[in-house]
């Protein structure tokens, strides 16, 4: 195989499973909040589905990595793709801190000077609207914080492990993937107590107005990111494990690497916007 | 084809409404307050600036696509940019003429019908509250202590065409508003349910209901004269059913009007005061019903599946309206009717229907559609529970 | 598997035949010719849903619907028109043409491009299926809010409302991989020596189509997550009583919608001057500066969307702020047309269908865009705003700009993905009836507009019978006429006259010194660039 070749990869049943499980999921869900007990069955089906495909699919690109099929120019495709990729999870998730903007700015002050509908309400922030429960906010300095100390030492580990990849150095590489993500689990953990906290103790839920709307989906969101990093770096895990990266060539861990580094900078926004201020 | 054709279109034409009242018309209707006209004018202005690019850009375009023909023997120039300073001259020379049309042109004329436009309270003289729901208006004078419903007058037999279809089909109502001319109007807009917009093109005034915030608008109206309007938002089903008619009279003549009007509505206040029969308000409700809740949930309240609860036999209506102190049951067909249920199209009819009105469709519903509940309730008890 | 086993396979793979051909496959001319079937497919649907709404426009009165029908096919209308048959009609075309134009093998992630458009099937289905489960007794009929799904009528809508949020976001994933690809492929996979500066125009169009798409996708994905939260799970984003508002819906949807109308016309300005160029047989006049004006147009489309919702109570600084940013497009957009007639100037033309189509597109759009400068002036726009005089101005836009351009780039590349040349004379009858039915059925909504007849209802007065008369009957020739487009493309898919590798005289590309249609994989090797 010469090198001025490239590498298409034949036919594949995968996307087009992958297409159908997430159909039954999604209608699956649709049937379950509108009150049709199948769609538990549909989800189920789907969900699994799902699982099961991007598992193969992924595996195939892994033995395909492996049996060296690939040039530098589609190793650069696959970076280009995940940085554009991550390119979209920022609009996602500007979309929210957008809303958070509007609602804190201009939404809450505007009620608040409608007299004549919502007579007496104070607003401020953090507000439940005029109709809605009190309750109290979360607090920085708790939980959160221990947090944000959480994932930006799991940056730390990411970047140690990246180091142990570069010298060749196994170990290093693996107790900082290892490290990674028992601190991304760590996280995951706290981020529950806190929501039951919320829940059963600050009357603090989703229905709390647009603070509840806003803190529980921003860090749902992210909860849901840390969650996909964390598997996606738990993988890599796997592979380091098999010893399947070498100094020049290991765009999987890259990959994962710069997710989880994404996901940690989201987080420092949360914190900032959502917690602290 | 050439047979069929001229056929066909004629088959057309005879299938087309021919009526009276359907007429071309090229352009916004005649405006009568200020912002209307100044919304006239630089519409105007901006159409004929439009229409004149068109042409000259087209023009040259034509011109092109005329002469620069294969057939006609032209060889293909090579150009692809302007090269000498003289071509760079004349590319740039339309850019800076657009851009002079856009800004200065057209830029200018809208700043200023904007400020007009956005300028509701400076030498207002009067104010009125305006409040869309699915699928009425109601108008409020907060000055005068005025409130009344405006729903579509047309029948449904003229909209399905079981009867003939009057000189304002779908643009009349039962009470329009009416509103003094030569005075500035300041019109606040809410909504309770969903957002629906008020417009009257003859005033160049639209504006959006939103439901939980008030937006404003005017209007000065300078002749008196009855105008036509609709909700230009859609807001459900009932959203081409939603006009909106002003009646513009003279001064006196709107005192008048604002003078029977609080009789009138001293005279219903007194209503709910004293305790009414039955049967008085199994008419009053039936009235109501049939203007405000069949189109939902139908004549024969039978609702639609999946959209709108049949009231016949609905487990709220056969269950208890009060409880024995008076209260409102929660989730109880009083509260239900008083309340609405948000999130849901069933809205709160406190805000828009009197007391009687309420106490006539709850006797109404429970004692309809082969519900048998035999009991009422009077409007002093829906007024104690506002 | 090692590297020589792994290489072999890959050698000699043979493609699966049959319907598991088109499931399985990964190549980009077979996902550009499935976007392409599919696209087309959904036309017809999207089309004869608003020829039941044109029946019950014909006249006055409730004939044909319920309202509640009514509103829902408008609205479905729109999004299978929108996202259904004029995005994967310009998909299918990148596919097809982008790695032939720039000499890639495929695109750049061809599994994930055999993905995103297996996920529109599933997403044509959810936002359908809801008419046939009503037919059936549950739910209440699809999506009934119109295509922008204002907040809080869609927190009220029924079941199809979920339909649709999820087809949304199949369709979003969809774009966004779609697009991903795109730009993967363009950055990274041309020929040596085709800089960026000598990128193919269509090339350049996509590209920045594909950077608004990954920017602006996502938000419209979380603002319909947020409506969904606000119907099940009691959250209150476009809730007053919960210190939310409705107009935060419009501003998330906007952001997306504006920068759409831009998405699904750059692949047809950016194909437009090669055919221009091919047609008057001069080279593209003025290339640099329609890139730059794809990237003007491409930045401003993001920070003009509040001119959609000028009547909702933006403040007037925000009116105005709306008002002149949306007049700046007009600049470079000027630019482009100027480019476009001065590629014409002093040719050699000949007006066979790809030339027509795209010069009827360029007359037919300027309409569409000179009302849409007219639509910008806020105070004006209190009067056009949800009048008929908006729709149409953006079918001005959308089907003249949008489907008459994609139809001008189907006759263009029809001969070089067949290998056939379609029939010219059907061709020519299909331009002339679609042009003159297109204005029949929408030259009368401008004046209807003028008048004041609101937009999305089922039942008009009396005074706006005659121009609704007129553009009903033109809505059924423009119908009909497009079933002229029909049978020529598949009579020109099985057989006709042999194309030869370049059927137009004056064209110009790498595609067009490939054989028609081009081998299954081309440019395996890197080709040497001049
Ligand atoms: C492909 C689709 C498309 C395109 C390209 C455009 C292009 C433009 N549109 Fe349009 N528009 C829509 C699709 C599109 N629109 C849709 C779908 C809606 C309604 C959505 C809904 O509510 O459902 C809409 C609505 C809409 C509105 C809101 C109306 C309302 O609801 O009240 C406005 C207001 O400003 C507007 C403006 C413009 C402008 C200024 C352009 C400009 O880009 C046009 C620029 C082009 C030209 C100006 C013409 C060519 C140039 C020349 C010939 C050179 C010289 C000219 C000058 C310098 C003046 N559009
Ligand atoms: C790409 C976008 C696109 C395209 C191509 C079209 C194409 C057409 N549109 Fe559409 N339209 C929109 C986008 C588009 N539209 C949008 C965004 C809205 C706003 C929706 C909203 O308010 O939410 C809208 C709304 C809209 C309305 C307003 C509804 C209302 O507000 O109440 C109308 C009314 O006339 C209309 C008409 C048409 C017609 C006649 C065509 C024709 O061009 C269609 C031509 C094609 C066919 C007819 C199909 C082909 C033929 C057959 C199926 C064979 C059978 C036919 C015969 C034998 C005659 N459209
Ligand atoms: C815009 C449509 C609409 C109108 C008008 C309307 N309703 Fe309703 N109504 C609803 C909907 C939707 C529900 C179901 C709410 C829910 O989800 O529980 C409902 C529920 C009810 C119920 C409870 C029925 C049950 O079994 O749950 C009663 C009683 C009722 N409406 C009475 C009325 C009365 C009285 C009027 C007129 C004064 C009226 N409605 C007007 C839409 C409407
Ligand atoms: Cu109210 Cu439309
Ligand atoms: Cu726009």
């Amino acid at each position: 195989m010469s090198d001025e070749s490239y590498y298409v990869p034949h036919s594949s049943p995968y996307p087009a499973a992958l297409a159908g499980a997430l159909f039954l999921l999604v209608l699956g869900f649709i049937l379950r909040i509108n009150g049709h007990g199948v769609g538990i069955g549909f989800m189920a089906a789907g969900g699994a589905a799902a699982i099961y495909v991007v598992a193969r699919w992924f595996g195939s690109v892994v033995a395909e990595t492996q049996g060296g099929v690939f040039h530098p120019w589609e190793d650069r495709s696959f970076r280009w793709g995940m940085a554009w990729f991550i390119a979209s999870e920022v609009m996602f998730f500007a979309a929210f801190f957008g809303t958070l903007f509007y609602l804190r700015n201009i939404s809450v002050p505007a009620l608040e000077q409608t007299e004549l509908l919502w007579p007496g309400y104070q607003g401020g922030w953090p507000t439940s609207g005029p109709a809605g429960q009190p309750f109290t906010p979360m607090a920085a300095w708790g939980v959160p914080a221990l947090n944000t100390l959480i994932l930006l030492s799991s940056g730390v580990t990411v970047t140690w492990a990246h180091w142990g990849l570069l010298k060749n150095r196994r170990n290093q590489l693996i107790a900082g993937l290892a490290l990674t993500v028992a601190l991304g689990l760590a996280f995951l953990g706290f981020q529950a107590y806190e929501y039951r906290h919320a829940y059963t103790e600050l009357g603090l839920t989703l229905g709390a107005g647009v603070y509840g709307a806003t803190f529980f989906m921003l860090t749902g969101f992210h909860g849901l990111h840390v969650t996909i990093g964390a598997v996606a770096l738990s993988a890599i895990l796997g592979r380091a494990v098999k010893g399947h990266f070498t100094p020049e060539d290991h765009f999987g861990f890259e990959g994962a690497a710069w997710y989880w580094h994404f996901v940690d900078v989201v987080w420092l926004m949360l914190f900032v916007f959502v917690y602290w201020l | 084809m050439s047979v069929k054709f001229p056929l066909l279109l004629a088959a057309l034409a005879a299938a087309a409404p021919h009526s009276a009242r359907a007429e071309w018309a090229w352009n916004f209707p005649a405006p009568v307050t200020p912002l209307a006209l100044d919304t006239l004018h630089v519409h105007n202005t901006f159409m004929a600036i439009a229409l004149a690019i068109f042409v000259v850009v087209f023009a040259i375009m034509l011109y092109s696509i005329f002469t620069h023909r294969k057939s006609r023997g032209m060889e293909p120039a090579t150009f692809t940019r302007p090269s000498t300073a003289a071509q760079v001259f004349w590319t740039t020379i339309p850019f800076l003429v657009f851009a002079f049309i856009d800004f200065i042109l057209m830029g200018i004329p809208a700043y200023h019908s904007v400020v007009v436009m956005e300028d509701t309270r400076s030498d207002a003289d009067m104010v009125v509250k305006v409040t869309g729901s699915q699928w009425k208006w109601q108008y409020e004078y907060p000055e005068e202590g005025i409130r009344f419903v405006s729903a579509l007058a047309t029948t449904p037999e003229q909209i399905a065409d079981r009867a003939a279809k009057g000189e304002h089909y779908l643009l009349e109502v039962d009470h329009p508003l009416v509103l003094p001319v030569g005075k500035k109007v300041r019109i606040l807009l809410t909504s309770t349910d969903v957002i629906h917009t008020w417009w009257v093109p003859q005033f160049g005034a639209k504006r959006d209901a939103i439901p939980g915030f008030i937006r404003e608008t005017w209007a000065r109206i300078e002749r008196p004269g009855t105008y036509r309007g609709q909700c230009a938002e859609l807001c459900g089903k009932g959203h081409g059913f939603m006009p909106v008619v002003v009646q513009a009279v003279a001064e006196p003549e709107y005192r008048l009007w604002v003078a029977r009007q609080k009789g009138e509505q001293a005279a219903q206040a007194a209503g709910a005061e004293r305790v009414w029969s039955r049967d008085e308000l199994m008419k009053q409700g039936e009235t109501v019903y049939g203007k405000v809740c069949a189109v939902c949930h139908q004549a024969q309240g039978q609702g639609i599946p999946g959209a709108f609860p049949a009231l016949a036999g609905s487990k709220v209506v056969n269950g208890p309206a009060l409880d024995r102190q008076g209260r409102l049951v929660k989730d109880g067909h009083l509260d239900r009717v008083m309340n609405g249920k948000p999130g849901t199209a069933m809205q709160a009819f406190k805000a828009t229907l009197s007391d009687s009105e309420i106490a006539g469709v709850v006797t109404y519903e429970r004692n309809s559609f082969g519900n048998k509940m035999g009991d009422a309730v009077q409007p002093a008890q829906v007024k104690a529970l506002r | 598997m090692t590297t020589g086993e792994l290489a072999l396979h890959q050698a000699h793979a043979v493609p699966p035949r049959g319907w598991l051909r088109w499931l399985t496959t990964t190549n980009h001319k077979d996902i550009g010719t499935m976007y392409l079937v599919f696209s087309l497919a959904m036309f017809f649907v999207g089309g004869l849903m608003i020829l039941l709404v044109r029946a019950e426009l014909f006249r006055p009165g409730l004939q044909l619907m319920e309202p509640e029908l009514f509103n829902q096919l408008i609205g479905v209308h729109a999004l299978v028109m929108i996202f259904m048959a004029l995005m994967p009609a310009a998909t299918g075309f990148a596919n097809w043409m982008i790695p032939l134009m720039i000499g890639a093998p495929d695109m750049a992630l061809p599994r994930l491009n055999n993905w995103s458009f297996w996920l529109l099937p599933p997403a044509a289905t959810l936002l359908l299926m809801p008419f046939v489960l009503a037919l059936f007794g549950v739910g209440t009929g699809a999506v009934g809010t119109g295509w922008t799904l204002y907040a809080p009528l869609s927190v009220q809508d029924g079941m199809g409302m979920d339909f649709a949020i999820f087809a949304i976001h199949l369709l979003g994933i969809s774009s966004v991989m779609g697009s991903i690809n795109i730009i993967v492929t363009i950055l990274n996979l041309r020929a040596p020596g085709m800089t960026l500066m000598k990128l193919p125009l269509f090339a350049w169009g996509w590209l920045l189509t594909a950077f608004m798409l990954v920017a602006v996708i996502p938000v419209l994905a979380g603002a319909v997550t947020m409506l969904l939260t606000d119907r099940h799970f009691g959250t209150h984003f476009f809730n007053a009583g919960g210190g939310g508002d409705p107009i935060l819906f419009q501003h998330l949807f906007w952001f997306f919608g504006h920068p759409e109308v831009y998405i699904v016309l750059f692949p047809v300005w950016g194909f437009t001057p090669h055919i221009l160029s091919a047609f008057a047989r001069k080279p593209v006049y003025g290339y640099r500066a329609q890139v730059y004006a794809f990237w003007v147009i491409g930045v401003l489309s993001v920070i003009v969307w509040g001119h959609h919702i000028m009547t909702s109570g933006l403040s007037t600084a925000g009116l105005l702020y709306f008002m002149y940013s949306t007049m700046a497009i007009s600049l470079p957009l000027s630019v482009l047309f100027f480019c476009w007639i001065a590629t014409l100037w002093r040719g050699a033309m000949t007006f066979e269908a790809p030339m027509l189509f795209a010069l009827g597109m360029i007359v037919l759009f300027g309409v569409g865009g000179l009302t849409g400068l007219v639509l910008a002036d806020a105070a004006a726009d209190a009067q056009y705003h949800h009048s008929y005089f908006v729709v149409a101005h953006f079918h001005y836009t959308l089907f003249a700009g949008g489907i008459m351009g994609i139809m001008a780039g189907a006759y263009f590349w029809l001969p070089k993905m067949t290998g056939h040349l379609y029939s010219e004379k059907l061709a020519q009858w299909h331009f002339w009836l679609t042009a003159v039915a297109f204005n029949l059925t929408f030259l009368p909504q401008f004046f209807l507009g003028l008048a004041g007849m609101p937009r999305r209802i089922p039942d008009y007065a009396l005074q706006f019978a005659d121009f609704n008369w007129v553009s009903s009957v033109g809505a059924f020739f423009l119908g009909a006429a497009q079933l002229l487009f029909l049978v020529n493309v598949v009579k020109c898919i099985r057989g006709g006259p042999p194309a030869g590798d370049k059927p137009w005289e004056g064209a110009q590309g790498l595609e067009w010194t490939l054989p028609s249609p081009p081998p299954r994989h081309t440019f395996q090797t890197r080709p040497v660039g001049e």
